[in-house]
Parts: C-alpha cells; structure tokens; sequence
C-alpha cells in the first residue's frame, strides 16, 4: 500500500487566515499541508500525504452549515481522500461542530474521519458516530498533546487498514456505536459474572456505561416565601401559540422566556405545548396543568409568595442533550439571578 | 445549573428517578406525566385545587434546609 492520501480540515485561524476577522470567509481548498497538517505529516512521513487542506471560516460554517456542507462535499469529491482529518477543535464550539460536519460529508461519501476535540465540545456529541476522535485539552495549547495521539490513532489506522477496534483499545473517544460481536458466553453468563464479582467488590467493567450525570450541592433554603420573588420554568413545551422561537418538539436547541407580566391564567387560546413527548391533549387544553400560572396567581394574591416573577422559561425536556440542557440551565441561571429571583419551580412532564 | 447558581429549585415532576438521576435536589411528586399539574378527570375545582396543593408543597420545599436530595411526597 502506498502512501495513504489524506484531506485535512482545519478553520482560519489554524489555516493561518486570521482570527475572528477573517472567521467569516467561506471554504477553500490549498494544496498540500498548512498549519498542524505540517508537524502531522513530517511525524507520518512515508505514510500518509496531505493533498489538500480544507479552510473554512468558523462563523461562516456555523451560519451556512447547509452551504458549507455542499462545498466540502465538491471539495472532498474532487480529492478524493482515503481519510479526512479533521481539526484538532478542542473546546472551540463552532470548529468542533465544523469538523463534525466536515465528518458528517466524508462519512456520506464513504471517506473515514479521524479527528480530536474536548470531550464537552458539542460537535463531540453531535457527530462522533461520524468520526474517530481522539480526546484533546481545553485549548489549543493543548495541540503538543495533540499531535502525537493523532499520529498514533492514525498510525493504527493504517496498520490495521481502516478496521479499528474498541474505543478503549485505540485510545478514541466512544462513538455510541455498537456491533455485534461473538463472545466466548452467553449475555446471562457474563451478566453473572459481573454481579459475583460486584457482590464480593470485586472490580469489573460494565459493558453498558451509563451517562455520568452532575450532582449538584442543594441551595439554601428560602428564609422568607413572603417576600420571595418566584420564577416558573418547565421542560414541557408550553409556549405561546405560533411557537414565535421555533422550539423544536424533540431535541430541543432553544429555551424560549415568556413575558406574563400581565397574565394570570394560561388559557388554551394563547398557549400550548409543543413537546414532542408525551400525549398534549391535557397541556393544550389547560396548560396551567403543566405551567401552573394560575395558581401561582392565587398563592402571589394570597400572599404566600412575594411575587411571581415577570418571564417564565420553557424548553422541551424530551431527546435533549445534557450538554444543551446543562446551556439553557447556565443561561436561564444567569438571567434568574440578575432579576432577583429567590426561588424556582421547575415542572417537567 | 439554576440550583448550582445559588437559587433553589422545586422540581415537580412524575418520573422521580429521571429527577433524581438530573440531580434535582427538592423533588415533589407529580400527578402525571401528560399533565403533572392538574386533575383533568375532576372537576374544574378539584382540578385547581390539587395543582394549588402540589405548588403549597414545592413552595414548603424551597423553605426547608436540605444536605443531599429529598423528595417531598407528605
């Protein structure tokens, strides 16, 4: 096998263009290697050669994904690669998810994708059943680190032509991809197993990791409810009829803040759900049954509470990222405290 | 991440292990899943009435001292 033809991807800042001034230049493609496609092809010399580097401006990629997408598809056509290489991104949100496009395309045209970015980068999620990624730092200062685990995943690439094995064997980051393999046992013998050895506390590895979810250090509680400015947040869709943020019914990429300033009663002509997961004849009918205005209405007259706070916030829980989850929270969290308010109701369906 | 800012939420809701796997820390147990506030075979008075009970309950959470995750079901 001769020498391993390789397109690399990389946006301008590494593309040596300029930074967030020149980040809104469209794709292009030089010849050869330009920024760290340099050191990767001297450590890789004999193995691979980079035809071609792709540059694209990242706020151009981010705000004409479809666009961009079609011209790396022409671009990548016409090179016709044996392997993308994309990046390294780091934590760097729009190249993350520029390389994970860039991916996305080769994976269409049949064109493997190694690539590396911070594990919370959000195009890690978006598109890691696209690519081998391998684990980088927060930033670029990061890229010495970077350089050698590519070469290295790359190099196994090549020695083993193209057919990987485990995350945890090639040193990539998980790609949610399973396959079938055949095992010396049964899945009932196995399970045994590790609960014997789970029962003596004994170590084992799981064969279906669960997700690592935060845990988070409870707040104070609120001294006085009576002067307590109250705000209500729900992951259950309710919404202004029209759906004026187009928040999508499942998966959601936005949360919506809705002014009810002068609202006392969610009613069925004005609001509606437009969660996507779960039966919203209840919630359409009366959404006050999943954002209860109405009665937060009631305990504000009564005075139970000081005051219910101006905007209520709702996103759609349902198919939605704890990376995206965890952005709407810090985001709603911020505006939460800059208004004041002491106490949150948060419903979910 | 509203809790972690310092500001202490009551999360209402039907599915209490997808609640405490989120890591909410004051959960309140709702009625179901398609309307976890409301009581839409009652009447029109019960139906508020057993909203306004949950919203009485959350409102006791967010007052009272707390070290790990506690459901509010009494």
């Amino acid at each position: 096998m001769g020498k391993l033809r390789v397109v690399h991807y990389i946006n301008q800042f590494f593309g040596q263009i300029g930074g967030e001034d020149k980040a809104d230049i469209p794709p292009m493609m030089k010849e050869g290697p330009a920024g760290p496609g340099v050191p990767l092809q001297n450590a890789l010399a004999g193995e691979i050669e980079i035809v071609n580097t792709i540059i694209c401006g990242d706020t151009y990629f981010g705000e004409n994904i479809a666009a961009a997408s079609a011209q790396l598809k022409t671009f990548l056509q016409e090179a016709n690669p044996d392997l993308l290489i994309a990046g390294p991104a780091f934590n760097a949100g729009r190249y993350g998810v520029a390389c994970g496009e860039a991916a996305g395309v080769a994976f269409e045209l049949g064109i493997p994708t190694i690539s590396g970015m911070y594990p919370e980068n959000p195009g890690y999620e978006m598109y890691r059943k696209y690519a081998y990624m391998i684990e980088t730092t927060h930033s670029a200062a990061g890229m010495k680190k970077a350089i050698p685990s590519l070469v290295k995943l790359i190099k196994t690439f090549i020695a083993k032509n193209g057919e990987l094995g485990s995350p945890a064997e090639e040193g990539y980051m998980p790609r949610g991809i399973r396959y079938n393999v055949w095992m010396e046992k049964r899945a009932s013998q196995r399970a045994v197993d590790m609960l014997i050895k789970k029962v003596n506390g004994e170590a084992f590895e799981t064969e279906c990791p669960m997700p690592v979810f935060d845990r988070v250090t409870p707040s104070a509680a609120v001294a006085d409810m009576t002067k307590a400015k109250v705000a209500l947040v729900t992951s259950g869709g309710i919404i202004p009829i029209g759906n004026p943020d187009h928040i999508e019914s499942s998966s959601a990429s936005k949360f919506g803040k809705y002014d009810i300033s002068d609202v006392d009663d969610l009613t069925s002509d004005k609001y509606y759900t437009t969660h996507g997961g779960y039966d919203p004849v209840y919630a359409n009918a009366d959404p006050d049954c999943v954002l209860p205005v109405d009665m937060m209405r009631e305990l504000e007259k009564e005075g139970v509470i000081g005051k219910l706070h101006d905007y209520f916030y709702a996103t759609v829980g349902t198919g939605t990222s704890v990376g995206n989850s965890e952005k709407f929270g810090k985001a709603i969290a911020e505006e939460l405290l800059a208004d004041g308010v002491q106490a949150v109701i948060l419903t979910s369906t | 991440m509203i809790d972690k800012a310092g500001i202490p939420v009551a999360h209402i809701a039907t599915i209490i292990p997808i609640s405490k796997t989120v890591g909410a820390n004051r959960i309140i147990p709702a009625i179901a899943i398609p309307h976890p506030l409301g009581n839409p075979k009652g009447t029109a008075e019960e139906d508020r009435a057993a909203r306004k009970k949950l919203l009485v309950k959350a409102l006791k959470a967010l007052q009272t001292p707390i070290e790990e995750q506690t459901i509010f079901d009494k």
